[in-house]
């Protein structure tokens, strides 16, 4: 079965070694037009992958960084009094990319992390009473170290399923790793990729991941894995019906890049730890491990 | 009893105005029971109520765990210290009692009242042990109701108004009804105590006993408790001749009558010679802990009973003591010669009366020994003695002295029936004439509703049996002094003042209209519903062609199997819809168990592409005919819409599949 997404994801291996299951992930995210948490350390590369994710896909893209001074304003944009036309002009922030990286994105108050949650949310950014959309396809990696690190406000819970996936790289595989060092940087070989899509071709395929077929019996397994997080007792609350929502997209464009033209339970359990992880809070610290997503998927039978 | 780990969460949450409701309901169900309990436990169940419900409404603490445990054992301790054990009717059930009330202490959340709610179900089925009557059903039928109204409430806590769950509780116990009345008509009834009803059950009542002192006999009057109910095949004979024997008390202590050391004789062929035309009835007798099967005098020893037999005292007596309301049929002769033969001994024994008591009678019955009167004559003198000097006949005789019969026939001269026929048979004895003293019941009451008669303990009464020309001879003292007590029963015999019982004071026409209604419907119960044993339930199976109880039993059992297995599997298929319409999947099955055979199975969690490829990395030499057939699975359940043509290609391929 060849993927219709091979050469991205080749081009993507070039330059992050060793984290194809990760890659793919990412871009089943964005194939399922879903946003991406990352959650990692700082030097893990996010930031590379993103620039290589842009450039693969031939997106605009821009960065912020998030500080606990930034604004919204400082993401949307503002408007700003031109005396040459005695009026107001909108300056778009660099919300209106199509591909952002929200880098730190717990560094930022409250207040400015919902104003990026709620475009990402929307596809929408009303500002100064006008209501603009935003570019397509339109697709936000937010970054964020661990929350254990001092002068972060970490996502409330509640904006958390606003991301369709939480990730994180980890340390790259020891022979990758010896590659990384023996060879040029990546980022200077940032500059010779090649698009391999267009934005408009992305479009197409983000539609056909819609239409990969999801069969009654695929279904029952979907709701006996969400059933089954509504009746475990060392969780605080199960899974919504959104994050069911979210589950059959994200397994529709695994089951995509898979060349599979319907999804297969296997499809599921691939992206279920990346979808279900950051939605699920467990009761007590000591229940962590029995309502892990894995512990999860291990308890429901294949209907 | 264990208290829950945690502090009750959110889904364990008690409302107050459901706990009180409990409480409630628990007090109707403690409530018959309160008598029966020793004072202190009532109680302390009585403070436990009252602690609860207050605990609830000021948020009192819930007392800490080493005290909940000294109170558990206090109250075992405190059973057992009541009844000298734990087990058993009246000791077990105080023991439940006590302890359901103490599950309040760590009632918390809706899981104990869950507990509560099914222990109460239990408790009421404690009072069937003690009544049975129409009462007592009304009323633990209403309990029921309300036991279901909570479990309901407990169902949908603070989503339904308590009208709503009693008319839903009403709801479920009118279907149960039916269901109730069909099981009572049909299920099995088996002889013999199959529940293993413990050797104190049953209720105390009040009745004869096995011995008589003076007052006995008038206590026994002042409770209006049925003692037993007769219905004859023809007439009825007259009240003179309604004497129920009862116990025969041969022993006298100088005050209380006794049975005596010695067993009585076996009857004998020919002791007793029936005369005149025999009675036949049958008679339905209350329970009273005692041995002895009320029977008109005297009983011809034919069709009894199975455990009963017929003594040389004319006693009628069933083996063990009588704990269950009994019925048997009997036949009796009014008239009849009662003519054991008496030797020697006995006739010593029957005239013996104890030293250095009653001198006074002992002197009168010499006096008219010597005045070489024959024994009639004898018994005639005494009973015009009787009649004839002022003798008054009460309720409420004065205290005697040590010389009881002295202290009446010569001082009171007031006395009731117990009084008159010890002192006549003292008398008879101290003439040396052979006397005993006989207890039982006499006359009866005419229940017009019911055509049948009812013996009250009202009508409990002791007579004299005296050996006159060579036989047994009844004399009733009682009804030289008082006839119309014979005729008329007792309320007509005992004048305004003398300690007539209030029930029989306060009689009115319609009262006993109303009384013998009553009672008719009391006996049709006592026959319908409580009789209802293994020969009523055969009779009444007849009459629809069920003459075999082992073929009933097997058609009620299959049918009952038949409906649980149809009804489950029907529910069940509701419950787990589509699976089984799945025809990929019955292919997909049908190749799971031929790899099982092989020894693959895949874990519940394991999809089936990674199954396969786990099997083929393992024997690839099967890739040729199990990957087509894999692949073919996924498309068919999974990848395309369903499609005739490619099922049957799955159907062929996994036909197809070669595991060699």
């Amino acid at each position: 079965m060849s993927s219709p997404v091979a050469p991205v994801l080749h081009s993507l291996n070039q330059i992050i070694l060793g984290k194809d299951a990760q890659l793919r992930l990412v871009l089943a995210c964005l194939l399922a037009r879903g946003h991406l948490l990352i959650e990692d350390v700082p030097g893990m590369g996010k930031t590379t992958l993103a620039l290589a994710l842009a450039r693969v896909l031939g997106l605009h893209f821009q960065r912020v960084q998030f500080t606990s001074d930034l604004l919204p304003a400082d993401i949307i944009g503002v408007s700003v009094y031109e005396t040459a036309t005695g009026g107001f002009r909108f300056v778009p922030g660099p919300i209106f990319s199509q591909l952002v990286l929200a880098d730190e994105v717990n560094r930022a108050s409250p207040k400015t992390q919902s104003a990026l949650l709620e475009a990402m949310e929307e596809r929408q950014v009303t500002a100064e009473g006008e209501t603009r959309a935003l570019p397509e396809p339109f697709f936000v990696i937010a970054t964020q170290n661990p929350s254990y690190q001092l002068g972060t406000f970490p996502l409330p819970e509640s904006q958390l399923d606003r991301f369709l996936m939480r990730i994180s790289l980890g340390y790259p595989p020891a022979e990758a790793e010896r590659q990384l060092l023996m060879e040029r940087e990546r980022r200077d070989l940032l500059g010779e990729l090649q698009p391999v899509l267009t934005p408009a071709q992305l479009l197409g395929l983000q539609d056909q991941v819609r239409a990969v077929r999801t069969a009654p019996a695929l279904i029952d397994y979907l709701l006996a894995l969400v059933q089954r997080t509504r009746e475990l007792p060392g969780l605080r609350q199960g899974l919504s019906p959104r994050a069911g929502l979210a589950l059959r997209r994200a397994a529709q464009a695994w089951a995509f890049i898979d060349g599979r033209s319907g999804v297969i339970p296997e499809d599921v359990q691939a992206v279920f730890a990346a979808v279900v992880g950051h939605r699920l809070v467990a009761a007590a610290e000591r229940d962590g491990a029995a309502t892990s997503a894995a512990a999860i998927l291990a308890q429901v039978a294949i209907p | 009893m264990s208290a829950p780990a945690a502090p009750a969460g959110l889904g364990d949450y008690l409302p107050v105005a459901t706990l009180l409701r409990l409480l409630a309901v628990l007090l109707l169900v403690f409530a018959p029971h309160a008598m029966r309990l020793p004072v202190w436990e009532s109680g302390f169940i009585a403070a436990l109520l009252l602690w609860r419900a207050l605990a609830a409404r000021r948020q009192w603490r819930m007392p800490p765990k080493l005290l909940r445990a000294a109170l558990v054992f206090a109250a075992l301790g405190g059973v057992y210290a009541s009844f000298g054990r734990v087990s058993g009717q009246t000791a077990g059930t105080a023991l439940l009692c006590v302890m359901a009330a103490l599950k309040l202490v760590e009632l918390r959340g809706r899981r104990d009242v869950m507990v509560m709610i099914f222990l109460m179900y239990f408790m009421l089925i404690t009072h069937f042990l003690y009544s049975q009557e129409i009462w007592t059903s009304l009323y633990l039928l209403l309990s029921c109701l309300a036991i279901t109204a909570l479990l309901i409430e407990c169902q949908h806590l603070g989503q339904l108004p308590p009208r709503q769950t009693l008319r839903r509780a009403g709801a479920m116990v009118a279907q149960a009804l039916p269901l109730m009345l069909l099981l009572f008509v049909l299920f099995p009834r088996i002889p013999g105590p199959i529940w293993g009803l413990p050797a104190d059950a049953g209720a105390a009542r009040s009745g004869l006993s096995d011995s008589m002192a003076p007052g006995d006999i008038a206590a026994l009057i002042e409770s209006d408790d049925v003692a037993f109910r007769v219905r004859f095949d023809g007439p009825a004979p007259p009240p003179a001749q309604r004497y129920w024997r009862g116990p025969v008390l041969e022993s006298f202590d100088g005050r209380t009558w006794s049975k005596g050391w010695s067993a009585p004789p076996p009857l004998l062929d020919g002791d007793i010679r029936y005369l005149g035309t025999p009675v036949r009835y049958e008679l339905t007798l209350e329970p009273g802990r005692m041995p002895w099967l009320l029977a008109l005098e005297l009983p011809q020893a034919v069709d009894l009973p199975p455990d009963a037999r017929l003594n040389g005292n004319g006693e009628l007596l069933a083996r063990r003591p009588i704990i269950e309301r009994r019925r048997y049929t009997l036949l009796s002769n009014p008239d009849f010669a009662f003519a054991p033969a008496l030797d020697a001994r006995q006739r010593q024994r029957l005239t013996r009366l104890p030293n250095g008591y009653n001198p006074r009678t002992l002197a009168l019955a010499r006096q008219w020994r010597d005045q070489g009167l024959a024994d009639a004559a004898i018994a005639a003198r005494a009973l015009r003695m009787i009649r004839d000097e002022n003798f008054v006949y009460t309720l409420r005789p004065p205290p005697l002295a040590r010389d009881s019969v002295d202290g009446f026939l010569f001082d009171t001269r007031r006395g009731f029936c117990e009084h008159y026929s010890s002192a006549f048979t003292v008398l008879m004895r101290a003439a040396g004439i052979p006397a005993r003293v006989v207890t039982g019941y006499q006359g009866g009451t005419l229940n017009e509703p019911g055509g049948y008669y009812v013996i009250t303990q009202a009508d409990a009464h002791a007579w004299s049996e005296v050996w006159l020309d060579g036989r047994w001879q009844r004399i009733d003292p009682t009804a030289a002094i008082a006839p119309s007590r014979i005729e008329r029963g007792l309320g007509s015999a005992i004048g305004a003042g003398e300690g007539l019982p209030d029930y029989l004071v306060r009689r009115t026409a319609w009262r006993d209209a109303l009384k013998a209604r009553w009672d008719w419907v009391n006996a049709r119960w006592n026959g319908l519903v409580l009789g209802y044993g293994p020969e009523l339930q055969q009779q009444f199976l007849q009459r629809f062609g069920i003459d075999d109880l082992r073929t009933m039993i097997l058609t009620l059992t299959a049918l009952l199997t038949a409906t649980m297995a149809i009804l489950g599997f029907v529910l069940l298929r509701r419950a787990a819809p589509a699976r089984a319409h799945d025809a990929a999947q019955r292919e997909w099955q049908r190749l799971l168990r031929q790899l099982a055979r092989r020894g693959y199975r895949p874990r519940a969690d394991e999809g089936p592409r990674d199954f396969v490829a786990r099997v083929l990395a393992a024997r690839p030499q099967w890739r040729a005919t199990l990957q087509p057939a894999a692949e073919l699975y996924l498309r068919n359940r999974y990848l395309e819409a369903p499609d005739a043509a490619r099922l049957a290609a799955l159907h062929r391929a996994v036909r197809g599949v070669r595991l060699s």
